[in-house]
């Protein structure tokens, strides 16, 4: 891991030294011309992997407690096979599907839709083509529900049982005894939606085949835009130049910072929900 | 959890302690691999000719990883293959350097040509469109908007072209396919060339990028009076429309294979000697103008004599009877022309000085 880490620093040197910070702040991306910025990137991998999360984890959360609190025993045993079979799925698969299904569906009906009634928000502003941020974010959340579901259901079950009956016994309702059960899943589900979230922002294949590829930084959700990962995946294998290539491995080290400022974050809140709860 | 990622590491430790008794076994037997990497474009051919020429000549394994030109470059140069493959003819910079770093001389070898289709949706258009040299420039560079546009209506007398604004799509992983597509916009327009330039990976003034000659595809022929350029084996294969592109000599050329070695034997007379020429807007009677070789990268001094030895013949075969397997695969074959120069470059590979 500190080889990496070491390696990624060496060979983005030439990168480094010439471009400095302006690296993180430019978004002029043009290996012609040899100019080098990942703003558009860093916006990109982060703007898709947060619809991603907005979109998923109602979602997940929601199939988590199905899965612990409600469901039978045959229900249970499909659903969470079937979401576990979906997190197996291989990301080219998803991202195939993504061109050949998703996109067509998101140009035809939902676009237009949110389009005609919330138009009116920039955000949902933007040429109509199928492809884009907010089509990848949506990808994204498919992809990364089966992760966050599973292991918030995991962490649900993990509340005693006598909690439940405790709540029970007092009186409250299902729902009650539900939100008693969530709270004191806090934290781990706040784990399982940051490794969702690292995901997402990890995700390559399947975002590189729907996000229209587009250096640029626009408000509208329905424009292209560009993520790290893609990028780099995209332009690597063809790089002759070094200082292209040493661009592009800044841009891997630049993912890697992200990552890990994420994973620290995740790490705060986890510590102070949690002494919050232990503290009351 | 942690004795799983113990299980892992040593089960990788394993492989690779396997993986590379391997290697040095096969180093080391009468029948050395040899080893290529590079351009993805040429892959199915040259995987067909190592194949028929392993049945030539058993003694003959040849592997190839189609990894990319840019990997293939990088490898070669480092020393880590040995021969390289190409869809652009080095620069310069990079042949001193790939010298300097072996202490030989490097080739570039044409094998084949390759070419460059514009693919495009207009529904209820189904005759090949015209499309001018400007058109194309102007479609990618963003001044032309709509498919009415004067310029592309004026060369297709008959087609009643809709007011709809064209989606433009481009390659947005490098490639081959975007060089030769961008060499050609160059040469017919110097705004393109002093502006968004020539290369393999380009910032695109307008359109939406897409990944591989597929994702391209996925997209033209999805959305509506889009545009975008493949190349012309996946676009044989897919059934796509293209259009006929405006040659320098002013005829509108379909592509096809006969066309493109046209093209390649018009620019013969101008080849340099080393043979690192693009073909793109060859002028010539029939000659398409978007095309160009795919290259082999190699030393002239074969440090290992068997592997030289193995790699000069197969390389004469390819010349020969290798060329018949081109026109099957989608590939343009060389004129004889070319075919003469390139064995006269074969020819210097030195292999007995070990």
């Amino acid at each position: 891991m500190l080889d990496i880490i070491y390696e990624m620093f060496i060979n983005s040197y030439p990168s480094r030294s010439q471009f400095g910070l302006s690296f993180i702040f430019s978004q002029d991306w043009d290996p012609v011309k040899d100019k080098f910025g990942a703003l558009a990137f860093i916006y990109g991998t982060i703007v898709s992997s947060i619809i991603a999360l907005i979109i998923s984890l109602p979602v997940s959360l929601g199939v988590a407690i199905f899965l612990s609190e409600m469901a039978g025993k045959f229900l249970k045993t499909t659903i969470g096979f079937l979401v576990e079979i979906l997190a197996a799925i291989p990301s080219i698969i998803f991202g195939f599907w993504g061109l050949f299904v998703l996109v067509p569906f998101m140009r035809n009906t939902v676009q237009p839709f949110l389009q005609s009634t919330l138009g009116f928000i920039p955000i949902f502003s933007g040429t109509n083509i199928g492809t884009g941020m907010l089509t990848a974010g949506i990808i994204l959340a498919i992809m990364i529900t089966p992760i966050i579901s599973a292991i918030s259901r995991d962490v649900i079950k993990a509340i005693p049982n006598s909690q439940r009956e405790a709540a029970y016994a007092l009186g409250a309702t299902r729902w009650e005894a539900i939100r008693m059960a969530l709270l004191n899943a806090k934290s781990g589900i706040l784990g399982a939606t940051v490794l969702g979230f690292g995901r997402a922002v990890g995700e390559t294949m399947a975002v590189t085949m729907v996000i229209g590829n587009r250096a640029q930084i626009s408000a509208g959700l329905f424009d292209p835009a560009y993520s790290m990962a893609s990028v780099i995946a995209n332009e690597f294998a063809e790089a002759s130049k070094t200082i292209h290539v040493s661009a592009l491995i800044e841009v891997g080290l630049l993912l890697f910072v992200v990552t890990f400022i994420i994973n620290s974050l995740a790490r705060l809140l986890i510590y102070t929900a949690t002494k919050k709860y232990d503290t009351r | 959890m942690r004795f799983l990622n113990l299980f892992f590491a040593l089960l990788l430790t394993l492989t690779l302690i396997s993986c590379s008794k391997k290697t040095q076994n096969l180093g080391g037997s009468k029948n050395p691999l040899i080893n290529g990497a590079g351009a993805t474009f040429p892959f199915p051919i040259y995987s067909k000719w190592f194949y028929e020429y392993h049945k030539i000549n058993p003694d003959a394994k040849i592997n190839y990883q189609s990894i990319g030109s840019g990997g293939g470059v990088r490898q070669i140069t480092e020393g880590t293959v040995d021969f390289g493959a190409s869809d652009m003819p080095l620069s310069d910079k990079e042949i001193e350097k790939a010298n300097k770093n072996n202490n030989n001389s490097i080739m570039n070898i044409p094998t084949v040509i390759g070419s460059v289709v514009i693919t495009y949706n207009l529904p209820g258009i189904d005759k090949n469109i015209n499309l001018s040299q400007k058109a194309i420039v102007d479609i990618y560079l963003g001044k032309i908007k709509k498919w009415n546009d004067e310029e592309i209506k004026k060369n297709n007398p008959g087609i009643d072209f809709p007011d709809k604004d064209i989606l433009v799509c481009y390659r947005t992983d490098g490639s081959g396919t975007t060089f030769v597509f961008t060499d050609f916009l160059g040469k017919a327009s110097r705004e393109w060339k002093d502006g968004p330039g020539v290369a393999k990976d380009v910032r695109f003034p307008v359109g939406q990028g897409a990944k591989g000659n597929e994702g391209v595809t996925g997209i033209v022929k999805q959305i509506e009076y889009s545009v975008g350029y493949v190349e012309y084996v996946y676009a044989v294969q897919n059934k796509l429309n293209y259009a006929n592109v405006q040659n320098p000599n002013n005829e509108f050329i379909t592509p096809s294979l006969e066309s493109l070695t046209l093209a390649a034997d018009f620019s013969v007379a101008e080849m340099p000697e080393d043979l690192r020429q693009s073909i793109t807007n060859a002028n010539g009677q029939g000659a398409y103008p978007i095309s160009s070789y795919t290259y082999l990268l190699i030393y002239i001094e074969q440090r290992n004599a068997r592997k030289g030895k193995i790699l000069k013949e197969f390389l004469k075969w390819s010349m020969k009877e290798g060329q018949v397997y081109a026109k099957n695969l989608g590939y343009a074959p060389l004129p004889e022309s070319v075919i003469q120069k390139n064995l006269v470059k074969i020819d210097l590979i030195n292999y007995s000085t070990n």
